[in-house]
């Protein structure tokens, strides 16, 4: 069995036929972890017990027990998720020592499903970032080309499901985080409806807007993956009753007759010449199988960013607040605790604990919720946002998926834009409006740069309508020419 | 009522923080037992760990909703949970879950009596919200407990409607009353499971504009709540006279000193920053739900006061006294009902009864004399079996034996001797014996009358039926000189 090639379903059935051991699958992965990761530095933490857990699912075959859809495939789970007794950081130092004592439900899930955990993947601080350069651990890098980012924030995520050090991968997405990167180096990802999966146990940036997905290497892996991890959490609130669908069975490549949006305001945008290529083919291979392309408008698209930095920001500095060195955590060391007052503590403790992009989010956020501001801001742009939303509502009345670019840009070089936060504000301009309207996004590699980096184009569904986003995801990979590539040097 | 002093009158709103007695707290499923371990009630959710959400627990909006039905509140159908972010370390979130612009209840008011008279104070909102944690300040150093973080409770503001510390105490304690009542709060100011903030500012008699306002806190009896508010009017008075300004802050009360001083200064306002919380839906309530709620509620303090007055013939004192506590109102009524005799319920109730739970410090519901069984009591007496001197007798031999009265009665035989011919002979016997006493009666000293009567009851052991006493004994001197 070639474990790098090797689909969800087929690895869970060889390991409940027995025809291959959840032990044997798991060491495969770890010795590729062990050999290619201190090139990528996409794990920030191993699990210890991963192959003893890929032990029990295999006693429990041996006992023939109902081990799940999922059994002995071997996952890296974005920092952001807490995991039970494996450290988890948010790849924040003020997190550098934090062992959380509970699964997020999307870990339980996915352990209930069968899935062994291999480690904790990189990330931008806080999931804050578009380049994985503010992570605390350091940069990870892209394994099609290490001189270059994997995207961001999930980047660590990205790149080892590229490079294959885990079979599946869990990212979470506020404002592209799941999509972008996944783009970046060229592998499936889904972010799905908000609500849609439980956020429980999931470090917040911005709730009203975090949603974690799968960044996985295929349509078909994203859509079984989907099935253990979605639905309503008694934990958390925000998630819907809705029943979830069986995406894998119902997964079609059929799009005939589908009508795909092309968003009118999105042409605006300063795009890169093998990005707008890229788009191009997928919107042409569509029409060939048979979907209708009907031009749409999003008006509100050009508040699109700045509404989502205030919003995002905004929570973020409230959300944020629970890191003060009091419970869990990193503490400023004090050596004269006479002379140390309340707001010492915490200034010392947050400013050593953050990093320079956190800190400058918090501010702007603290900023825009100010009483005098908070009207202004944060109000207006939750009024917007609510307009925005009922333009995609409208819109989806008369197209079925929207197809556009997923960046402006293919995967850029580490350092070249870290010290232009405002240059990579605007790379999102395609991926905030999803998180802002609560939409489905989604990922798919359709393209090569000349540089030889992968390139994605976006899906965007309607709420709840994940299977029409994974059907024509699943066209697409289907004509892809890129379909299920691995970077050479791996 | 005058309320000016030195030409001031004082204003006076007051927030009060009720911890409401569901099982588990406002987001969690963690205990709220009282007396449990240092950070024995706490979980991942209660201390914000990262990742951690709330989840809002439906005792707590149904004991919310209860308690803004009784204060006569519009009931919001659809309100709103906020974050008031703040830094504080027994706040584990860095912000409290508060329902802020858009409370569950809002607009009611209450009535209550200040020396008789008619006090009515408004309501401005009542909304839910979780606890902090606690602080324990040692030298250097400070632990925290968390326990009390997340438990719920309900903030009631009044509007700025008190003019004298009486007033406000008795608002006080009318709240305290109307939460137990409702049984969603135990009331202990001590435990802290009712906190009042007191605002209280003083301002020309006649002048529109409100005075600068100082918030005191550490207020725990309503006893504390006068005097501290009896001593901020006339410290605030003082400040004026001498030409100083009133400084915006909170103050605390110190009992022993009986005087408030500065906790913090609240010159630069705090800037909370609320905004909605993403984590938590709109609260939505059915106009179903407030109803099915609004019947379950049980008659409230002031209608059942004013009821034992006009329906039960107690009088002012006597109705306040008990329906201070709905047990003892709920007690009194049911030994009412078994007698008929609300008067004479009430007497018991509030003479012996009480006197032996007090000193014996025995809760009302856990009285040795069951409520049946004290009517019946005064059923002896009524029907004249026992006298009321022997029932004082009987009701401590039910008190130490929590026999019922009538078996106490048979058993010692203490039933009080009616039968005309059996009362005669015994005063045949004390006139035979007390000649000359008879003599003086009928020369006219009838105050010997007395006498004759206290020697047929000390003959009797008490037992004989003094009117019956009275009557023959009345008829034998009158009717028959010799």
């Amino acid at each position: 069995m070639d474990l790098l090639k090797a689909t969800f379903k087929q690895v869970s059935d060889a390991v409940q036929t027995k025809k291959v051991s959840a032990v044997e699958v798991t060491k495969f992965f770890l010795s590729r972890i062990e050999r290619m990761n201190p090139q990528l530095n996409a794990f920030i933490a191993l699990n210890s017990k991963a192959l003893d857990e890929a032990q029990a699912i295999d006693e429990k075959v041996k006992k023939n027990e109902s081990v799940g859809p999922l059994a002995g495939v071997p996952f890296g789970i974005k920092d952001m998720l807490c995991t039970k007794g494996l450290r988890t950081t948010a790849g924040s130092k003020i997190l550098e020592n934090f062992i959380p004592p509970y699964d997020a439900t999307v870990v339980s899930r996915l352990r209930n499903a069968g899935v062994t955990i291999l480690g904790k993947l990189n990330q931008d601080e806080f999931a804050m970032g578009s380049s994985t350069e503010t992570s605390f651990f350091g940069n990870c890098k892209n394994p099609w080309n290490t001189a270059f980012v994997p995207g961001g924030s999930s980047g660590g995520s990205a790149a080892a499901q590229a490079a294959r050090l885990a079979m599946g991968t869990i990212g979470t997405d506020t404002g592209g985080s799941i999509r972008q990167p996944a783009s970046f180096c060229g592998i499936v990802g889904i972010k799905p409806t908000y609500g849609r999966v439980s956020r429980y146990g999931i470090i917040a940036f911005a709730s009203s807007l975090d949603q974690a997905g799968p960044m996985v290497s295929s349509v078909e892996d994203a859509a079984v993956c989907l099935e253990a991890i979605c639905g309503h959490d008694p934990m958390d609130s925000t998630t819907s009753q809705r029943k979830v669908p069986s995406f894998s069975s119902e997964l079609s490549s059929n799009v005939k007759g589908m009508r795909i949006g092309v968003v009118k305001e999105y042409a605006s945008g300063r795009i890169h010449p093998d990005v707008e290529k890229t788009y191009n083919l997928a919107l042409e291979k569509l029409k060939q199988l048979g979907a209708a392309i009907i031009e749409v408008s999003i008006p509100l698209t050009e508040f699109a960013v700045p509404m989502y930095y205030l919003i995002a920001a905004s929570e973020a500095s409230s959300n944020l607040a629970r890191y003060d060195g009091v419970k869990y955590g990193f503490r400023a060391d004090f050596k004269d605790l006479s002379t140390m007052t309340l707001d010492d503590f915490y200034s010392e403790t947050r400013g050593q604990g953050f990093g320079a992009e956190v800190k400058r989010r918090i501010m702007l956020g603290t900023h825009c919720l100010s009483s005098g501001y908070y009207d202004a801001y944060y109000n207006k742009a939750g009024q917007v946002r609510r307009l925005m939303r009922d333009q995609y509502i409208e819109v989806f009345k008369s197209c079925d998926v929207i197809l556009s670019p997923v960046t402006t840009s293919p995967a850029f070089k580490l350092g070249e834009r870290s010290s232009d936060p405002l240059t990579m504000y605007m790379n999102d301009i395609f991926t905030t409006s999803t998180n802002l309207a609560g939409l489905t996004g989604m990922s798919v590699p359709f393209g090569m740069s000349a540089d030889k980096l992968p390139i994605g184009v976006q899906l965007t569904g309607a709420h709840f309508e994940e299977q029409k986003v994974l059907n024509v995801a699943y066209a697409l990979e289907n004509v892809s020419s890129v379909k299920l590539e691995v970077p050479h040097v791996y | 009522m005058s309320t000016s002093r030195r030409g001031f009158e004082a204003v006076i709103g007051i927030e009060v923080h009720v911890q409401l007695k569901t099982n588990s707290k406002i987001f969690c499923a963690d205990a709220t037992v009282f007396d449990a371990a240092d950070n024995e009630n706490t979980s991942p959710v209660s201390v914000g760990m990262p990742g951690t959400l709330p989840v809002l627990n439906s005792a707590a909006i149904s004991f919310g909703i209860k308690t803004g039905l009784a204060l006569d509140c519009k009931i919001r159908q659809r309100s709103v949970f906020s974050r008031k972010n703040y830094f504080y370390p027994d706040l584990p979130k860095g912000y409290q879950i508060s329902q802020y612009d858009l409370p569950l209840c809002e607009n009611g008011k209450v009535k209550f009596f200040v020396d008789g008279i008619e006090k009515n104070v408004s309501i401005t909102r009542a909304h839910l919200e979780e606890d902090a944690g606690k602080s324990i300040h040692q030298g250097d150093f400070t632990l925290l407990n968390y326990n009390r973080a997340g438990i719920p409770l309900l903030e009631i503001v009044s509007g700025p409607d008190m003019h004298t510390a009486q007033e406000a105490a008795e608002y006080g304690r009318t709240i305290r009353q109307i939460v137990r009542y409702l049984d969603i709060c135990d009331g202990n100011l001590e435990e802290g499971s009712l906190r009042c903030d007191c605002n209280v500012s003083v301002r020309k008699v006649g002048a529109e504009k409100l005075g600068t306002k100082v918030e005191l806190k550490n207020l725990n009896s309503f006893r504390f709540v006068e005097k501290a508010i009896e001593y901020e009017i006339e410290r605030q008075i003082d400040e004026i006279e001498s030409g100083k300004k009133i400084v915006q802050e909170t103050r605390l009360y110190d009992p022993d000193k009986n005087r408030t001083f500065t906790m913090r200064a609240k010159e630069n306002a705090e800037d909370y920053r609320y905004f909605p919380d993403p984590d938590l839906l709109p609260l939505i309530v059915s106009d179903a739900q407030i109803e099915s709620i609004r019947k379950s509620l049980p008659e409230l303090p002031l209608a059942r006061y004013m009821r034992f007055q006009k329906k039960l013939g107690l009088s002012e004192l006597d109705a306040a006294m008990l329906t201070a506590e709905k047990e003892i109102a709920d007690y009194f009524e049911a030994a009412g009902a078994v007698c008929g005799n609300y008067k004479a319920a009430a007497n018991w109730v509030m003479g012996d009864l009480l006197r032996e739970l007090n000193s014996e410090k025995i809760q009302i519901s856990k009285s040795p004399i069951s409520p049946t069984a004290l009517g019946n009591l005064i059923l002896l007496i009524d029907k004249e079996i026992i006298s009321g001197k022997i029932a004082k007798t009987v009701f401590i031999e039910m008190w130490k034996t929590g026999a019922p009265p009538d078996a106490i009665v048979q058993k010692s035989g203490l039933a009080q001797v009616s039968n005309a011919g059996d009362v005669e002979k015994m005063v045949d016997s004390v006139l035979a014996a007390n000649a000359s006493q008879v003599a003086e009666y009928r020369a006219g000293k009838t105050k010997v009358l007395g006498f004759l009567v206290g020697a047929i009851m000390k003959l009797s052991k008490g037992q004989a039926n003094p009117d019956i006493v009275n009557e023959i004994l009345k008829t034998k001197l009158d009717s028959k000189p010799e």
